[in-house]
């Protein structure tokens, strides 16, 4: 009987524990989320495909842990990612600030699309002069005639 | 030849750009640490753990920064370089021994705790430079990677040329070839030196 109340008591005390453990956790859920949101937003060096937030690498997991004690230091999320930019450059940001750098970068498609439109537009004008109404002669017009009417008796 | 001229300029234009792109290093990511201070920190010294290294203990000297683990690879494809410039005892070399132990991907961290990591990671590193020689002038240990981030270390080895007012001048990541060193680096120190 004792040896039960023992375990009971064992089991109640590591409930207890546990309840203790999960408080922090639900308070971490606002650090958590707002990690995640920053890191998403950054690239992971190793692999340079993955955002930190999604990249298994060892330096991302080190970068998570740095954001989190940042956030938990009562960073906002501006200085977080200044804290990032000034180790690692623009290079980090997925959507890297608009200066004379990246110029190229944020306009270049749409300057590649504007280029390609222009080239299409022309092409397709003089396409038009080229094959611009050439009557038919009475001889090509006999001709088509016959055609058609050979097409016509078909069953 | 009017009509072809544009379409082949055009197309001339592409390959280039692509060309240049495909030989770009991806890994080659430009640091915005050149042209700052170097960031401050003080680490235990690898051969002497109660003292600290700190950058400004090199205040008024170019210096070498080079970053280091026993478990890098290209480390080792890069140590004869640095072992042979050490012969030149004119330039100093500091090692920052970047994450002995946890970098290690073999090594299961939640075993081990912080008194045995660090004395895994003197164990490696002193083996490590025995077996390959030591060119450092002395080795600072990073054991958690904390002073890396500072750095911006994304891959091992980097190395850092630091001037006599403690500005990072040039970064280098990945090994250093015997190109780099005496086309890059060594010119770089003359100039800075002077």
């Amino acid at each position: 009987m004792k040896r039960w109340l023992i375990c009971l008591l064992f089991a109640l005390g590591a409930a207890g524990l546990h309840a203790k453990e999960a408080a922090p956790l639900a308070e971490d859920e606002l650090t958590e989320k707002r990690m995640v949101a920053i890191s998403s937003e950054l690239r992971c060096l190793v692999c340079q495909n993955e955002s930190l937030a999604g990249s298994h690498s060892e330096l991302a997991n080190d970068l998570r842990r740095e954001i989190r004690t940042l956030i938990k230091d009562g960073k906002s999320d501006g200085e977080v990612m200044d804290f990032m930019v000034a180790r690692y450059g623009d290079f980090v940001r997925y959507r890297p600030p608009l200066k004379g750098t990246t110029l190229l970068l944020w306009f270049g498609p749409a300057l590649l699309f504007i280029v390609g439109l222009g080239a299409l537009v022309r092409y397709l004008r003089r396409r038009d002069l080229a094959v611009n109404d050439s009557p038919l002669s009475a001889e090509e017009q006999r001709q088509a005639d016959a055609l058609l009417q050979a097409k016509d008796s078909q069953p | 030849m009017n009509k072809f001229l544009w379409p082949l300029i055009g197309f001339i234009a592409l390959v280039v750009l692509l060309a240049v792109g495909l030989n770009l290093n991806p890994r080659d990511v430009p640091s915005p640490l050149v042209g700052k201070p170097a960031p401050q920190f003080a680490l235990p010294q690898l051969h002497a753990p109660e003292r600290t290294f700190s950058p400004q203990d090199m205040a008024g000297k170019v210096w070498l920064l080079n970053v280091w683990a026993s478990w890098c690879v290209s480390c080792r494809q890069e140590h004869p370089v640095l072992v042979e410039l050490a012969k030149n005892k004119s330039l100093p070399l500091i090692g920052l021994n970047y994450k002995e132990v946890r970098g290690d991907g073999g090594i299961d961290m939640d075993k081990i705790d912080a008194a045995s990591e660090k004395r895994m990671a003197y164990q490696r590193a002193n083996g490590w430079l025995q077996a390959h020689g030591d060119p450092y002038t002395l080795t600072a240990m990073d054991l958690d990677g904390r002073v890396g981030i500072d750095f911006g270390v994304y891959g091992v080895p980097e190395t850092y040329v630091i001037d006599k007012a403690g500005i990072i001048r040039m970064k280098h990541t990945g090994p250093i070839t015997p190109d780099i060193f005496s086309g890059k680096i060594l010119p770089l120190v003359a100039e800075l030196s002077k």
